[in-house]
């Protein structure tokens, strides 16, 4: 449950498919354009899902389902990636020879 | 504004009213550079600005920008060595760029257009972005005192998003932007032109005659500091090509500087991939400096978010080499491993490009990426890769020749195997003629021909041969 003035993530469709343009690829055009914004909210109180009213950072007015409270970064530095170690050892051993890489 | 009135904003309603709401978000009346025929006023655009090369270096060192350091990177021209003809391969150096405020080149093209929206009294500024562009103005827009509106193609349909851009967005909103992300799709334009409409903001088009203006005080740069350093100008400056106004601002720089250093634009390869695709958008690990947007813009500069682009680049390029997916990651870990540097990765795909045309090159010569960017969480070669793989990328260590976009990223297997590849120069400037004299009216003018030649690079032999195939 968020309430007035809390710090939320809103999305709506902008576009149905079909109110979008026609130089579309088919896989695009079968879906609508989505847009996700963050502000604070306006109603009272809203739960997850509802339609709900935000002020973005600039003062601008933004309707949509809200869909997250507090919302986070969650980008990270991925998953292990093991080609990275074999190019950062073959590098070494290209400049500088076997013995010291 | 249009606040109080009752407003149509269905599609085809604000894309209709487009011209009015660039003039009203600009304050340029882009018609008064037109000739009525196929040439305009190119020269004319990037003077009327009221900035001079001077006012922009000015400005820009008010503004915290610019004066960046070059750096020789002595192990990288080794390896480069090892893997040339003997006497071959020359000193390669980048232009530490990512040490701007806000990590990167576009800093440059950023700073006068917040300057002069605000000299215009406009409230805030927006931009179209899913790059560096968007960290760019609103640190500029927090330093300048102006609000700031940043609209990024962000997420495919099912709320996927491509790790740099979300790291973009976490650095526009940490310096205090409102960012509003949208999923795949060109109508982006659309809801900028909304956005821009309902605000009342000014559009800091990347296409702007202030942003290209901007970064030829990156050129200029160049060529002193290789003065100052050593004593003569670059041989050759690689610029990483997407919209074009990175290598048209650089060499324009060069040029009044006095350098006559070869220029050449390097985009990553990703034939094949369709840049409106909701499947294909994470399917790409570069989401900029490739060839999705380097050569619709190059052989199209004007179907950007302005009448007429100040990005003009088939006007400066020399040659146009593409380097692979697998290759840019791959200059990336040596950047690290071998010069102690965490940057980039889309920011290394010139020197990507650099390490390759060193080794046909003679030792004494010298070569230039003229730029670095930032690297973060997000926007860095580990996640950039897992997000691949996740996605279904192979990732394989082979001749990055038979990579396939959006099919395997290929690493090369040693590092000779990382080799600039020549784009079609003359098919890419016959593709530009062939576009801006179809869609003008009436005979075809001795002007229109100079016109032409200035925007090719070319010559009136060649340009005349390209009409006479269309039957002009």
């Amino acid at each position: 449950m968020a309430k007035k003035n809390d710090w939320v993530r809103i999305h709506r469709h902008v576009l149905e498919p079909e109110e979008r343009t026609g130089k579309l690829p088919d896989d695009t055009k079968r879906v609508p354009l989505e847009m996700w914004v963050k502000g604070r909210l306006e109603n009272e109180c809203a739960s997850i899902g509802d339609e709900v009213t935000v002020v973005t950072c600039v003062g601008r007015r933004e309707h949509g389902q809200l869909i997250e409270v507090d919302p986070c970064y969650d980008l990270n530095y991925g998953a292990f990636v093991p080609e990275i170690l074999t190019m950062e050892e073959s590098l070494r051993r290209a400049l500088f020879g076997g013995d010291e890489a | 504004m249009m606040s109080g009135m009752i407003v149509d904003k269905s599609y085809q309603a604000v894309t209709g009213r487009k011209g009015d709401i660039i003039q009203q978000a600009m304050g340029v009346d882009y018609s008064r550079y037109e000739s009525g025929s196929i040439a305009f006023d190119y020269e004319g655009m990037m003077n009327d600005t009221g900035y001079t090369l001077e006012d922009h270096i000015r400005l820009q060192r008010r503004f915290n920008v610019g004066n960046t350091p070059i750096f020789e990177l002595h192990n990288l021209t080794a390896l480069a060595r090892k893997y040339a003809a003997p006497g071959k391969g020359a000193r390669i150096f980048v232009k530490d760029e990512a040490s701007n405020p806000a990590g990167s080149f576009k800093e440059r093209r950023a700073v006068a257009s917040v300057y002069h929206a605000k000299k215009l009294g406009y409230k805030g500024v927006i931009a179209a972005t899913s790059g560096n562009y968007g960290a760019a103005v609103a640190s500029q827009a927090a330093m300048q005192g102006l609000k700031c509106i940043i609209v990024q193609e962000c997420y495919d349909s099912h709320f996927s998003g491509q790790p740099e851009i979300i790291e973009k967005a976490r650095k526009c909103e940490a310096l205090g932007a409102e960012v509003l992300q949208l999923s795949v799709g060109p109508e982006l334009f659309y809801e900028v032109l909304m956005m821009l409409e309902e605000t009342g903001y000014f559009n800091a088009s990347l296409y702007s005659a202030f942003g290209v203006g901007g970064v030829e005080t990156l050129g200029w740069e160049l060529a002193h500091q290789f003065m100052e350093r050593c004593g003569r100008h670059p041989d050759v400056v690689v610029c990483a090509n997407a919209g074009g106004g990175n290598l048209t601002g650089t060499a324009r720089g060069l040029q009044k500087a006095g350098c006559s250093a070869q220029v050449v634009a390097a985009s990553v390869d990703l034939k094949g991939l369709s840049m409106a695709s909701d499947r294909q958008f994470n399917r790409k690990s570069f989401t900029t400096a490739h060839t999705g947007f380097g050569v619709p813009y190059a052989t199209d500069p004007d179907h950007s978010d302005v009448p007429r682009s100040a990005a003009r680049p088939l006007r400066y390029m020399d040659r146009y080499v593409t380097v692979k997916q697998g290759e840019v990651f791959y200059i990336t870990e040596a950047l690290a491993a071998l010069e102690g540097m965490e940057k980039g990765p889309a920011g290394n795909t010139s020197l990507a490009a650099a390490f390759s045309l060193a080794r046909e090159m003679d030792e004494d010569q010298i070569i230039v990426a003229q730029e670095t960017e930032y690297t973060g969480a997000g926007k860095h070669i580990q996640p950039q890769l897992a997000f691949a793989r996740r996605n279904g990328i192979q990732l394989l260590f082979g001749d990055p020749q038979t990579e396939v976009p959006g099919v395997n990223i290929v690493f090369p297997a040693d590092p000779g195997l990382l080799q600039a590849r020549d784009a079609d120069l003359d098919h890419m400037r016959a593709s530009l003629i062939r576009r801006q004299a179809t869609r003008a009216t009436g005979p075809v003018t001795d002007a229109d021909i100079a016109y032409l030649v200035e925007e090719t690079k070319s010559s009136p032999a060649f340009v005349r041969k390209v009409l006479a195939s269309l039957g002009l």
